[in-house]
């Protein structure tokens, strides 16, 4: 059984492996079917697993040493494959979400000439996310943390004839590349105090108490900067909408299902850790909150599909760091499960009518879309209906109403004196509840309803249909595994990855759930009464500086719009890197002129020498044996002296 | 027999030594040349010969030999050099004028 852990990660690799060394031999459909075929492997491994897991005839944690990599006096470290309930929940929504965006991207790349390169690359990257989700020792994790970020880059500029994409692709490399830094360091402070950085040592030395507090709430500040990087929260989350300069698979996979939630996963699995550094977790809270409001506000403004999916990827991501910051990874987990899934079905139906709408992505451009392609409208307004998080009949639901109810209870402590208070957050979250409805039924009635403006072409292959079956399915269903105490006590997942945490849901007020249940359904309602009982004029395409902003019907609502109309964290962003870019430029002409000097000097110095080497050459014996002899000699008197 | 004046052979032999250095830097035909080169090789094995009788060692003397084989074989070598430059034409003998590296 443990042989098998190893495989997991084996069947991807190989698969990029065949693919990259092929250059190009293997074409478009060949490699699609490879890369589709390795991550279904994968998956069928991982069920294999999680098979011996229910059944008992594993133990876990299943833990894998494949070879040590380093050992220095004070630190070693292993590449190392550890198996547990959090791991294999990772492993199930990489596989298998993974393997319906290849199955959907053999239709989707069927006519690009690159698409074997753009198959390695996604294969390479299932291969990294999983080495990423399987580390047992955290220098192995940031392997994986750093492949990611690799194929991220590679897949964001994978049309790199233009310029845009390329500097998108780039501005995402860049800004992930600062939380790397401040990941690294924190995991050389861990190392340095720890000698290991081995999860299950580091978590032990933690709770025995071996780390001063002073170690870990800095670790854990750095690590919690590098995760906050990789998921585009505040004050990072520039370059998630760029990203979706990539093809659409790119982004349901990376951007949107796996890779912006690696630090999630990561803070999730370092709980114990961040549990003992309070600051950390009232910042992530904090920090959680504002990005979910202000992620929200943005996508409600936004007139590109692509980015307004995007915006919600951050502004959902914001959930879970609040879920996270109040201490309920569990919660946290099984939004980025529910997610996973719809947030991919949203993006394949975008993927899907931006193909057959010869690649408009303005919304506004758009209309009238259900009566050419009921299908896609069906799955979209399924994904529509998880993210929004209508009530009972979605997986959204189910995973939101967990964090809000875990929110309510929390209380994150910034410092000894200063409380967030947890019934303030719950406000907020169940704003940005209200939010969410609303942009992202903004979308569906301005895509689907109201007069056509473009007309459809060509068809939906069945390649990208079936991936769109099954993850509406699984948008729908996958919530049933946990429910809110007042339903019904169906706690499966709770149990599953934390067995030891079962008092997880005490009882609470009613008014709560309800109050979860309507926000969602008022939202889609307004969203309706603005833009979906057909007011010609919400439906026209917004005039810059004037805007759909100015014809939303609530007060309080056009407020949060401006605000984010003028997009404060953006503008201090560009300050910071104006300062930035003025230091270095001052920093390199300095340089210049130092170096500048000293390359004349050694020129100098050399010309000089090279007139005196060259006398000494003259040919002549005598000479030669003169400067022998006064080398022995002076060598002879130093030896003499000294 | 009387105590053997070692500091007068290595004074000896420096003096040899000096003469052949000054035989070589100073003289210009490759005869005297090699033959200052053979008396500065002397004065070594001089030295090496006054150690043995100094220490009472009889590998001074061996070594002396090794020197004298060298300086035959040395002398050979030289002396086949400026036969073949002689033979080849060239009408002096000054070392400074065979700098060019060509027949």
């Amino acid at each position: 059984m443990a042989a098998l852990l190893p495989l997991v990660v084996v069947w991807p690799l190989a698969a990029t492996v065949i693919v990259f060394l092929s250059a190009g031999r293997i074409k478009g459909r060949s490699a699609g079917i490879l890369a589709t075929g390795a991550v279904g492997l994968s998956a069928m491994t991982g069920g294999v697993l999680a098979a011996g897991f229910m059944s008992g005839a594993v133990t876990y944690p299943l833990h894998v040493t494949l070879w040590e990599w380093m050992r220095v006096p004070g630190f070693s470290a292993t590449i190392a494959f550890a198996l547990d309930p959090v791991s294999l929940v990772m492993i199930a929504v990489v596989t298998i979400v993974g393997f319906l965006i290849h199955l959907y991207a053999i239709g989707y790349m069927a006519a690009d000439p690159g698409s074997a390169r753009f198959f390695g690359c996604m294969t390479l990257f299932v291969a990294a996310m999983l080495v990423l989700v399987l580390a047992s020792d955290l220098l192995c994790l940031f392997i994986g943390w750093e492949g990611v970020g690799l194929c991220s880059y590679l897949l964001i500029g994978f049309w790199y004839d233009s310029p845009a994409n390329t500097a998108a692709a780039r501005k995402a490399f860049y800004i992930t590349r600062i939380g790397d830094v401040a990941m690294l360091c924190g995991l050389l402070m861990m190392a340095t105090a720890t000698a290991s950085l081995q999860i299950d040592g580091l978590l032990f030395a933690v709770t025995a108490g071996q780390l001063s507090p002073a170690v870990m709430t800095g670790s854990a500040l750095l690590l919690l900067t590098g995760a906050l990087a990789k998921s585009a929260q505040i004050p990072f989350q520039s370059w998630l909408p760029d990203a979706m300069a990539g093809p659409t698979p790119t982004s349901a996979l990376i951007h949107a299902a796996t890779m912006v939630t690696a630090g999630v996963y990561l803070l999730a699995r370092l709980h114990g850790l961040f549990a003992a550094a309070a600051p950390a977790m009232a910042i992530m809270a904090a920090i959680g909150m504002l990005t979910l409001l202000v992620a929200a506000c943005t996508a409600l403004v936004q007139s590109d599909l692509k980015r307004i999916l995007a915006w919600s990827t951050i502004s959902q991501l914001g959930y879970m760091y609040l879920a996270l910051g109040v201490g309920a990874w569990q919660a946290a987990l099984f939004h980025l499960v529910t997610h996973a899934c719809f947030k991919a079905l949203l993006f394949l139906c975008a993927g899907a009518i931006i193909a057959r709408v010869d690649h408009e992505q303005d919304i506004f451009r758009m209309g009238g879309l259900r009566r050419f392609m009921p299908g896609v409208t069906a799955a979209f307004v399924i994904g529509a209906g998880a993210l929004a998080a209508l009530p009972l009949v979605t997986a959204g639901f189910y995973s939101k109403e967990m964090i809000l109810s875990a929110v309510w209870r929390g209380q994150p402590v910034l410092t000894p004196d200063f409380i967030l208070s947890g019934h303030l957050l719950w406000g907020g979250a169940l704003f940005g509840a209200l939010l969410t409805a609303l942009y992202i039924f903004r979308c569906v009635f301005l895509v689907f309803y109201g007069q056509e403006k473009t007309v459809p072409t060509g068809r939906t292959r069945w390649v990208m249909a079936v991936p769109l079956g099954c993850l509406a399915f699984l948008s729908v269903f996958v919530g049933c595994v946990e429910m809110p105490g007042d339903i019904a006590p169906v706690h499966l997942f709770t149990r599953f990855v934390d067995p030891a945490g079962m008092a997880f849901h005490p009882h609470e007020p009613v008014w709560l759930l309800l109050a979860g249940a309507i926000t969602p359904v008022a939202g889609a309602g307004i969203a309706w009464i603005v833009w979906g009982r057909s007011g010609p004029v919400t439906r026209t395409i917004p005039e810059t500086g004037g805007g759909t902003d100015d014809l939303l019907p609530v007060m309080p609502l056009r407020f949060v719009v401006r605000i984010t109309r003028y997009d404060l964290p953006d503008r201090l962003a560009a300050a910071a890197g104006w300062m930035t870019r003025a230091t270095s430029r001052m920093m390199m002409r300095a340089r210049r002129a130092a170096l500048h000097l000293a390359a004349e000097r050694t020129a100098m110095v050399g010309r000089e020498g090279t007139v005196v080497l060259v006398r000494m050459q003259n040919g002549r014996v005598r000479w030669y044996a003169g400067w022998i002899v006064a080398g022995l000699g002076a060598a002879l008197a130093w030896a003499m002296l000294s | 027999m009387t105590a053997f004046p070692f500091n007068a052979a290595l004074l000896l032999a420096a003096l040899l030594f000096s003469i052949g250095l000054a035989g070589v830097l100073v003289r210009r035909n490759l005869v005297f040349m090699l033959m200052s080169l053979d008396i500065m090789l002397n004065a070594a094995g001089l030295v090496f010969v006054a150690a043995g009788a100094r220490w009472q060692d009889a590998s001074g003397q061996v070594m002396f030999l090794m020197i004298l084989a060298l300086a035959a074989s040395e002398t050979a070598v030289g002396l086949a050099i400026i036969l073949c430059l002689h033979a080849h034409g060239r009408p002096s003998l000054d070392a400074d004028t065979g700098n060019l590296l060509r027949g």
